[in-house]
C-alpha cells in the first residue's frame, strides 16, 4: 500500500520546543481503541492541547494561529516510550509531513518512515536557529529537499544537510512501501525459514 | 571463514539475516511474533486490503492484555470500543489461523509474560510485537524489540521486517546488590545515569555478576526497561539459570531436540575480545533502592537521595521545570515521607510471582494504610494461581489488599484502572510520563519492595527500613 511521495517540501513550520515528547504525549493509550486508521489527528497531543472539558488550551502551540504548516520541529529524543503506530499517524492525519528534530527515538522514526512522513535529524545548534527563526517570524519558511538531503531555513538561506540510507529515501521519493519489497522475494524468505531450526 | 570475534547480539542478528540490502536495511527474519488487540487490527486490514495471507501463521501468538478489564472477567466488557478490538484480535487469529489467548482463557495474560512462561520464547531466536517492551524476552539470549503496526504487517505478511543493525553497547555491573535492592532497582539506576535517550541507537548487552546471579524473572525485569533508556533491546547470555527456567515448558523443545537446542545456546556468549560501541560499568555497591520523581524514567534518583537541583541535570532545565511543576514537586525536596494515594503492583515489567512474593514479604503482618488505593494486579493467570498456591492470596488479604485479574491495567490506562488526576501512585510499571497512568496522574516508578512500604506506610518510604 503505497504513501504519498516525498520530494521537496516547502512550508511553515510548528514549534514545540519540548524535550523527550513521548508517544503517551502524541497520542494518549485511551485514544487507541480503533480498529481502523482514521481520525487520529483529532487526537495529536490530546491533553496539551485540549482541557478536560474539551476546550482549547489557550497556551499550547497547535491552538496558536499564528503557527501552521506541515512540518512539526520538536525537542531532542523526541517520539520516545511507547512504539504505537498511532503516534505517527496522529502527526500524518493532522497534517505534517515532516518532523524536525536534534534526536528521535528509534521506534518513532521507523513507524514515521513507513508511514511516509520524513524525519530530518539536524544538529542541535540548527534546531535552535530554527526555533528563533520560528519565534522572530511564524511566517518564515524551511524547505526540506529529500533528493539533495539538505533543510534549509529560506528567510536566511542558512542550511545543514540530513541523513537517509539510500533504500528509504528511494521509497520517500517514490511513494514504495515495504511491505511490496518484501512480497517481491517471498520464495527467498521461504528459502531461509527452511534451514531456521526452532 | 573469519574468526573474529563476535558479540551475542552478532551471533543472533548475523544468523537472521535473509538479505542484505545495500545502502539500507537488513531483511530480518522473525521466529516469533507476539500480537495483541491494540497494534494488530490495522495491519490485518492491511493484509485484507493487499490481498495477503498470513505467511507462517504459526510463528505467531495472540494474547488480549492492553485493553482489558482486571475485575469481572467472566461478564462482557462493558466499554463498547473496547469490546470490538477483542473481538476484531479473535477473528483475525481464527481467519489466519494463529494461536489465540483471549479474555477468560486460562493461558491469558500480558503478553510479555504469557511467552516466556509457556516456553515460546526461547535463546538465540528473534521476538517482535508491537509493543516497546517485548525488549523483555532479550532476558532469555533472543533479540527482542518492539515495532510499529506497519512492521506488524510485515512480519504477518513475509515473516520479516526491515532493520539496520543497531550499534551495541554493553553494560557490565559487578559485585552484590544489597538488602533491597532488586533488579528494577538496578534497571532504574542505569537509566538514570545515562538518561532516557542514552542507549537510543544501541542493542545492550547486559553483563556481570548482578545479571549471572539474577532469576529468569529479574532479568526479565531488567531487560523489559531497555526501551527505557532509549536502547532498541537488552539481551542477557543464556545459562544454567536460563535452561532451569526453560526446561519442561510446553512450548519449549523436548527429547533429543532439547539436547540439540542446548547445545547451540551455549555457544550463544559473547566472545573474549569482542568489540562493543560503548561499554559502561558499575558496581552493585552504588545502587539503593531507587525511585523516579519526574516525568520520564531518566528522572530517578536512590529513595534516600533529594531531588536533584534543575541546574546539575543533563537534560534542559525548562523540560527539567515543566516536569517537576506537573509532579508539584521542587528542587532540592526530600523523597522519603512524600505522601502517596496509589499503589500499583503489575505490568510486564513486574508482574510476576517474584514480585509478588516480594512484595507479600513487606506487608505481612501489617495493614494495608488508610489513605491507599492498592491495585495488585497479576501478569498472567498462571502468575495468578502461583499467588494462591504459594499462599500470597492469604497473606495479602490479611493485610487488606485484594488481588484482581491479569492484564496490562493502570500501566497505561487504557481500561477503567485509571489514577485520577492529580493523584501520587507508586507503580512498578515502566514510565512515569504526563497521563500515562490516568489524565493527570502523577507516577512514581519504583521496585515491589518500594511498592509494598508506600502501601503499608500512605507515603514513600525507604523498604530497607522494613524488610
Amino acid at each position: 500500500m503505497a504513501y504519498d511521495k516525498f520530494n521537496i517540501l516547502k512550508s511553515t513550520a510548528v514549534p514545540l520546543p519540548i524535550e523527550n515528547v513521548d508517544t503517551d504525549q502524541i497520542i494518549p493509550a485511551r485514544f487507541l481503541k480503533a480498529t481502523e486508521r482514521k481520525e487520529f489527528g483529532d487526537n495529536l497531543f490530546r491533553d496539551w492541547r485540549y482541557n478536560t472539558d474539551g476546550s482549547p488550551k489557550a497556551d499550547f502551540v497547535l491552538n496558536n494561529s499564528r503557527y501552521s504548516g506541515k512540518i512539526l520541529v520538536g525537542g531532542k529524543n523526541f517520539g520516545s516510550g511507547s512504539s504505537r503506530e498511532h503516534a505517527a499517524w496522529a502527526i500524518y492525519d493532522y497534517g505534517f509531513r515532516c518532523v524536525v528534530s536534534s534526536f528521535f527515538a528509534d521506534i518513532f522514526k521507523n513507524n514515521t518512515l513507513n508511514i511516509g512522513v520524513l524525519p530530518v535529524t539536524v544538529s542541535p545548534e540548527f534546531l535552535v536557529k530554527i526555533y528563533a527563526a520560528l519565534d522572530a517570524d511564524p511566517k518564515t519558511e524551511l524547505e526540506v529537499n529529500l533528493p539533495d538531503q539538505t533543510i534549509t531555513l529560506l528567510a536566511t538561506g542558512e542550511k545543514e544537510t540530513f541523513a537517509i540510507d539510500g533504500y528509504k529515501k528511494h521509497n520517500m521519493l517514490n511513494g514504495f512501501d515495504d511491505i511490496d519489497y518484501l512480497q517481491a522475494m517471498k520464495s527467498e524468505i521461504q528459502s531461509f525459514a527452511k534451514q531456521m531450526v526452532l | 571463514m573469519s574468526n573474529t570475534p563476535k558479540t551475542l547480539f552478532d551471533k543472533v542478528w548475523d544468523a537472521h539475516v535473509v538479505r542484505s540490502i545495500q545502502d539500507g536495511p537488513d531483511v530480518f527474519f522473525i521466529d516469533r511474533h507476539f500480537i495483541h488487540e491494540v497494534t494488530s487490527p490495522v495491519a490485518f486490514l492491511g493484509l485484507k486490503n493487499r490481498g495477503v495471507k498470513v505467511m507462517f501463521p504459526e510463528k505467531t501468538f495472540a494474547t488480549a492484555d492492553h485493553n482489558t478489564p482486571t475485575i469481572n472477567q467472566h461478564l462482557p466488557v462493558e466499554d463498547p470500543l473496547s469490546a470490538n478490538q477483542l473481538k476484531a484480535l479473535e477473528e483475525n487469529a481464527a481467519a489466519h489461523g494463529i494461536s489465540h489467548w483471549g479474555l477468560g482463557n486460562p493461558k491469558n495474560g500480558i503478553v510479555h509474560v504469557v511467552g516466556p512462561e509457556n516456553g515460546i520464547t526461547l535463546p538465540g531466536m528473534t521476538v517482535v510485537c508491537g509493543d516497546s517492551h517485548t525488549s523483555t524476552h532479550g532476558a532469555f539470549g533472543a533479540i527482542a524489540f518492539g515495532i510499529g503496526t506497519s512492521e506488524v504487517e510485515m512480519v504477518l505478511s513475509s515473516q520479516c521486517i526491515m532493520q539496520a543493525k543497531a550499534k551495541k553497547m554493553r553494560i557490565n555491573v559487578n559485585g552484590k546488590l544489597g538488602k533491597g535492592v532488586t533488579s528494577k532497582d538496578v534497571a532504574l539506576f542505569i537509566i538514570s545515569q545515562i538518561s532516557a535517550s542514552g542507549a537510543t541507537g544501541y542493542f545492550v548487552e547486559y553483563a556481570g555478576e548482578v545479571f549471572e546471579n539474577m532469576s529468569m524473572e529479574g532479568r526479565m525485569t531488567v531487560c523489559n526497561l531497555s526501551i527505557e533508556s532509549g536502547a532498541r533491546g537488552g539481551m542477557i547470555a543464556p545459562d544454567e539459570t536460563t535452561f532451569a527456567y526453560l526446561k519442561g515448558k510446553e512450548k519449549a523443545p523436548k527429547g533429543d531436540a532439547w539436547d540439540t537446542a542446548l547445545e547451540y545456546w551455549k555457544t550463544l556468549k559473547t566472545d573474549e575480545g569482542a568489540q562493543f560501541d560503548k561499554e559502561l560499568n558499575y558496581n552493585a555497591d552504588e545502587i539503593e533502592p531507587q525511585i523516579t520523581y519526574g516525568t520520564n524514567p531518566g528522572l530517578g534518583t536512590g529513595i534516600s537521595q533529594n531531588i536533584p537541583f534543575a541546574s546539575t541535570v543533563k537534560d534542559g532545565e525548562a523540560s527539567y521545570k515543566k516536569s517537576l511543576a506537573y509532579m508539584g514537586f521542587a528542587e532540592g525536596e526530600k523523597l522519603i515521607g512524600k505522601k502517596v494515594d496509589y499503589v500499583f503492583l503489575g505490568s510486564c515489567t513486574n508482574g510476576r510471582i517474584e514480585d509478588f512474593r516480594a512484595f507479600a514479604s513487606i506487608v505481612k503482618g501489617r495493614k494495608k494504610a488508610d489513605n491507599i488505593t492498592a491495585w495488585l494486579v497479576p501478569g498472567s493467570h498462571v502468575v495468578e494461581q502461583q499467588i494462591k498456591d504459594e499462599g500470597i492470596l492469604d497473606i495479602i488479604t490479611a493485610a487488606g489488599f485484594q488481588l484482581r485479574q491479569p492484564g496490562c491495567s493502570a500501566c497505561l490506562a487504557m481500561n477503567d484502572d485509571k489514577i485520577p488526576a492529580g493523584k501520587y501512585a507508586v507503580s512498578t510499571s515502566n514510565r512515569n510520563f504526563e497521563g500515562r497512568q490516568g489524565p493527570g496522574s502523577r507516577t512514581l516508578l519504583a521496585s515491589p519492595f518500594v511498592a509494598a512500604a508506600a502501601a503499608v506506610t500512605g507515603m514513600v518510604t525507604d523498604p530497607r527500613d522494613l524488610l
